[in-house]
């Protein structure tokens, strides 16, 4: 609350007030004041296969004040409200920590905080994004940045030229938000995008330089991508054309992140729209992989029962449901084993850019 | 621990009783004389009127005279009982004091070390005549109560007189009495004395004197006593004539120079009990062969009809006829095998059951304010049966339960939100219910064990109803069971009116009665709980919505009628939680608790229920302590150094102060066994 000049509300800002005229207006009428929350889970998604995306539906729940379960959730869901319209007000960008701490305090007369934990506060400003229908960057709210890019491109970042072949061999970190506005693409001669799942996989191929002799941009999430990264590489997909392969581990869950780059996430079906790259390739781990290049069984993992059950899941999804699909996941399954990236080190320690790559691209031996 | 005391008195009194009746059979003489027979001249000797002291001194546990402590309480309890009787037969509203004075020869000893007392009881009532008042005081068995049958505290005409007689026995001091009958009447001076052998007053003393009070009583008497606080008490006899009489004022000066005040907080009489004639089925054969000799009539169809209750002309021919007796015989000449066929057909005959508005019991509103007013609780309630039949003889039984602590005593968290594991807390919870007995109003504090009421209470399953129980004990818990028995003939186990007897009855209507208390206070308890558990949810809310009205506040820019908002969401919050029925259940509102009639809950917001007998009690209570009030400034100015301490007893008005001034002065944690809180004037 620093500067209340009088300026115009921004459109975010007036979806933000309607939320206290939600209240006000039950109020009024001895109402129970409910917010209409569109449903992030699988219930609420679908697969449209002409687009390839995951898809929200309309499905809406009721988080309803005078409710003993939902009244802590909707109290929380209007100071993070209210905490999102002082940025809006004060033209700020701020980061999901700083939101989670402007609105912790002790309420009044009891020994109760507001919120307890970071994981508390997060998922309501999802919430408040698929309600009122507005961009994480709109909110002016920004995660932690985590991902890096290397390769030939250049940024424009705040007026800077950030060249990401000149960047050594830790390259850029890529910003949480990365819209237009934020970050801008300015020059790209790449050939096509890597997306790794692993930190020390990125770091093992930007050591090898490994996209200087393949002219490609080497990106990854730590992990689950981030926003930030699948919007980075979708934006590059969508605006210099560049095809989009993804290399993850041998599990249900590297299977899932390439989902989630390909199709979009069931908890963030909403931006699937702007973040999905449905041309994106699987390149590997494959299960068939540890025959055709000789991975001793000794280097595998056994699946665990998390494994076993998160594998089945995803046979069910839709978009899993292609022959080719279902027989690779089959096939990991009957073996019993997962393979991680690292395991590839056994054959040589540069087997994974000198080797596997290059002969997967070649072939161009990948899951669609 | 309270029963551990309560039958220790019990046992004391046994041993006592025992002991007196075994002394007499002590002779070890017989090793000298061997077998002999006694003649008829030798035994005629021997025989000859036993004298009324002997008699006396026989049979003085029967009289309720077995120890100095309870010779004491007794004394105490035959001076008041008469005081009661006389103004309510008189309908005049009972103002009585009672004074204890230790009696030393010389050096002043402390109350409870000191061996003699003085007793002084005085009342407002309608007096006595001046020819009567050596007779009623140095008399055995002479009083005005024994030829009728009429509901009343004293029977047999042997009460004061046995006072009497007790402390002319034990300290030589005659009886010292003043009587007035009216304001235009001149009062009387008596002192008497009972000459032992005859069964005559001897009057010491007679004179008019000038007397404060415009109509009245007061007995005095000096005896052998123990003066010990605590179960089976003075103390504890008073406090409880206080809350099944709350239509009495009572002063008490205790030897220890208090003065408790119990005032009155019910001020209507209770209704005037009806004289009725015996029924049938409640005389024994010896009261018909006494009846028969005593008859006015000259037949015996016409001592049937005049003589009882419920015979009529025509059944009193039939009873003949059954019986084989001429309905012309006379009624002294009937003896032998023929009296007793007339008293087995008498059994045998069906006849209505007694009238029975010739009972005046306490009633349900009395009740509860006797029991607000002097024990500290946060639900009371009260029932009275409708008249039942034992024997012959109607009677009425009312109960009443005061239940829990007050809401500043409940600081401990409340009784059992935590589950229990096997073998914990049972010390904490060991407090027990204490029971209070009554009969035609008046206290029953020994024999608890042998009664009636106490055996009904045992036998009662208190789980229903939200209370714990062990076999065989009585409920656990925060609470005191009132009994009353009202009857023209209270069975009694024996002479020394201790304990009711078992009727089969008497039983079941104590149960029934006991039963609707628990019934109301299971209803109670649960409500409670489920109230709180609404309160709850409701503070949750509540912590919220200040949250959340800030938020919307700001989001409005600041521009938000905050008030009205808040106002308006705990509407809802209040509504959404049980809302009125809550409140009620948890006192907030002044309405009474539904669906339990005859109840108060007391919370920390206040009283609900019958309320306007309630604030009615306490606003009689600011009155009496108002009334007070002049002596404490005397005292003030004097600037005595307080030797004569005047204590209040109004344990519920300290309660309103402290309850609206938070502190308690003097007093802390006040339980229910502890129903009287004095309170110092400075
Ligand atoms: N304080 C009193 N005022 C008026 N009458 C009294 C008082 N005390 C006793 N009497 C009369 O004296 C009678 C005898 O009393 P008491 O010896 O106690 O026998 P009881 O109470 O069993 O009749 C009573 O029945 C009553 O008529
Ligand atoms: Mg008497």
């Amino acid at each position: 609350m620093t500067t209340t000049k009088t300026k115009k509300p921004t459109v975010v800002e007036k979806k933000l007030i309607s939320l206290a005229d939600i209240v006000i207006q039950a109020a009024e009428r001895s109402k129970d004041p409910t917010l209409q929350i569109p449903i992030r889970a699988l219930s609420n998604v679908a697969f449209n296969e002409k687009k390839g995306l995951i898809e929200m539906g309309s499905k809406k729940q009721e988080r309803s004040f005078f409710n003993v379960g939902m009244a802590k959730r909707f109290m929380q869901t209007v100071l993070v409200a209210d905490a999102l319209s002082e940025l809006q007000r004060a033209d700020l960008t701020t980061s999901l920590r700083e939101i989670y701490y402007r609105t912790k305090h002790t309420i009044k007369d009891s020994h109760e905080n507001t919120f307890d934990a970071q994981d508390e506060s997060d998922p309501v400003i999802e919430d408040l994004e698929v309600s009122l229908a507005a961009l994480r960057e709109e909110l002016h709210v920004s995660a932690e940045n985590r991902g890096s890019i290397v390769g030939p491109v250049i940024f424009g970042d705040d007026g800077d030229r950030v060249d990401c072949s000149k960047l050594g061999k830790g390259g850029y970190s890529v910003p949480s938000i990365v819209e237009p506005e934020y970050l801008e693409i300015r020059r790209c001669t790449a050939d096509f995008v890597l997306l790794v799942e692993k930190g020390t996989q990125w770091n093992r191929l930007s050591e090898d330089k490994f996209w200087r002799r393949y002219n490609c941009i080497l990106l990854t999430g730590n992990g689950q991508p981030p926003r930030g990264v699948r919007r980075l590489a979708c934006r590059l997909h969508e605006e210099h054309r560049l095809p989009v392969y993804v290399l993850v581990d041998n599990d249900p869950w590297g299977y899932y992140i390439y989902s989630v780059v390909k199709q979009g996430s069931i908890n963030l079906a909403f931006e699937s729209e702007r973040m999905a790259i449905p041309k994106a390739k699987f390149v590997g781990l494959s299960s068939a992989d540890p025959e055709n290049y000789e991975l001793p069984r000794n280097v595998g993992i056994k699946l665990n029962d998390k494994d076993i059950a998160r594998a089945k899941e995803l046979l069910n999804y839709q978009w899993f449901k292609k022959p080719t699909w279902q027989a690779e996941i089959k096939r990991m399954l009957a073996s019993g084993l997962k393979y991680e990236l690292d395991a590839l080190a056994n054959k040589d320690f540069q087997f994974l850019t000198k080797k596997y790559l290059p002969k997967k691209l070649q072939e161009r031996d990948w899951l669609d | 621990m309270a029963t551990k005391k309560a039958s220790a008195a019990e046992t004391e009194s046994k041993s006592s009783a025992s002991r007196s009746t075994s002394e007499p059979v002590a002779t070890k003489k017989p090793a000298a004389k061997p077998a002999e027979r006694v003649t008829a001249v030798e035994m005629g000797a021997r025989q000859r009127e036993i004298s009324v002291s002997e008699f006396f001194t026989k049979n003085r546990h029967l009289l309720g005279f077995d120890n100095p402590r309870k010779a004491l309480l007794t004394c105490v309890k035959e001076a008041v009982d008469n005081a009661l009787d006389a103004c309510e037969e008189a309908g005049i509203l009972p103002d009585v004091t009672v004074r204890l004075e230790v009696v030393s020869n010389g050096q002043p000893v402390a109350a409870s070390q000191a061996n003699r007392f003085r007793v002084t009881v005085t009342d407002n009532g309608p007096g006595i005549v001046r020819q009567q008042i050596p007779r009623i005081f140095a008399k055995l068995l002479y009083g005005s109560k024994f030829h009728r049958l009429r509901m009343s505290r004293g029977q047999q005409g042997i009460g004061i007189s046995a006072a009497g007689m007790y402390g002319q026995l034990t300290t030589g001091k005659p009886v010292k009495i003043i009587s007035r009958i009216g304001p235009k009447a001149a009062a009387h001076f008596f002192e008497v004395q009972i000459d032992t052998k005859k069964n005559e007053p001897l009057v010491h003393e007679n004179k008019q004197i000038d007397w404060e009070q415009p109509r009245g009583t007061q007995v005095a008497l000096e005896v052998e006593g123990k003066y010990q606080k605590g179960r089976a008490s003075v103390d504890e006899w008073l406090e409880q004539t206080s809350i099944a009489n709350p239509h009495v004022k009572l002063i008490y000066h205790t030897p220890e120079g208090e003065t408790k005040e119990y005032a009155r907080t019910y001020h209507e009489l209770p209704p005037q009990p009806r004289e009725i004639k015996p029924h049938p089925y409640g005389i024994e054969f010896g009261m018909l062969l006494k009846m028969l000799q005593d008859t006015k009539s000259h037949t015996v169809a016409g001592f049937l009809e005049s003589d009882f209750c419920r015979v009529s002309t025509q059944i009193a021919e039939e009873i003949c006829k059954a019986a084989k007796v001429s309905p012309e015989a006379k009624p002294r000449e009937l003896k032998g095998p023929m009296a007793e066929t007339l008293y087995k057909t008498l059994q045998e005959t069906k006849l209505m059951a007694p009238p029975t508005n010739c009972i005046s019991p306490i009633g349900e509103k009395a009740i509860l304010s006797g029991l607000y007013k002097q024990i500290k609780g946060e639900f009371y309630t009260a029932v009275s049966r409708p008249p039942a039949v034992y024997r012959g003889n109607p009677f009425i039984i009312e109960a009443g339960l005061a239940y829990g602590n007050r809401p500043q005593d409940q600081n401990k968290p409340q009784q059992p939100t935590m589950p229990k594991a096997e073998g914990e807390g049972e010390e904490e919870d060991s407090e027990l219910a204490r029971v209070i007995r009554y009969a035609n109003r008046v206290p029953l504090l020994y024999q608890q064990s042998a009664c009636s009421t106490f055996k009904a209470v045992l036998s009662t399953t208190w789980k229903n109803y939200g209370l714990s129980q062990s076999r065989g004990a009585l409920p656990g818990g925060p609470m005191v069971i009132f009994v009353h028995m009202a009857s023209v003939w209270v069975p009694f186990t024996s002479e020394s009116k201790e304990a009711i007897a078992d009727y089969d009855e008497i039983q079941k209507e104590i149960t029934l009665a006991l039963r609707e208390c628990g019934r109301r206070l299971g209803l109670f308890v649960r409500r409670r709980e489920r109230a709180a558990s609404e309160f709850r949810r409701r503070n949750i809310f509540e912590l919220y919505i200040e949250e959340v009205v800030e938020a919307c506040n700001r989001l409005k820019g600041g521009k938000l009628p905050k008030e009205k908002l808040k106002a308006q969401l705990q509407k809802i919050a209040s509504t959404r939680t049980g809302g009125q029925k809550t409140d009620q259940a948890l006192g907030k509102t002044g309405a009474g608790p539904e669906g339990l009639p005859h109840s108060i809950i007391v919370t920390a917001e206040g009283i609900e229920g019958e309320t306007a007998l309630a604030t009615q009690i306490e606003a009689d209570q600011a009155t009496a302590v108002t009334t007070a009030e002049p002596h404490l400034q005397e005292e003030k100015q004097a600037n005595v150094a307080s030797a004569s301490k005047r204590k209040v007893a109004t344990p519920s008005l300290l309660e309103q102060s402290s309850r609206k001034v938070k502190t308690t002065p003097g007093g802390k944690s006040s339980k229910l066994t502890k129903t009287t809180v004095l309170r110092k004037p400075k």
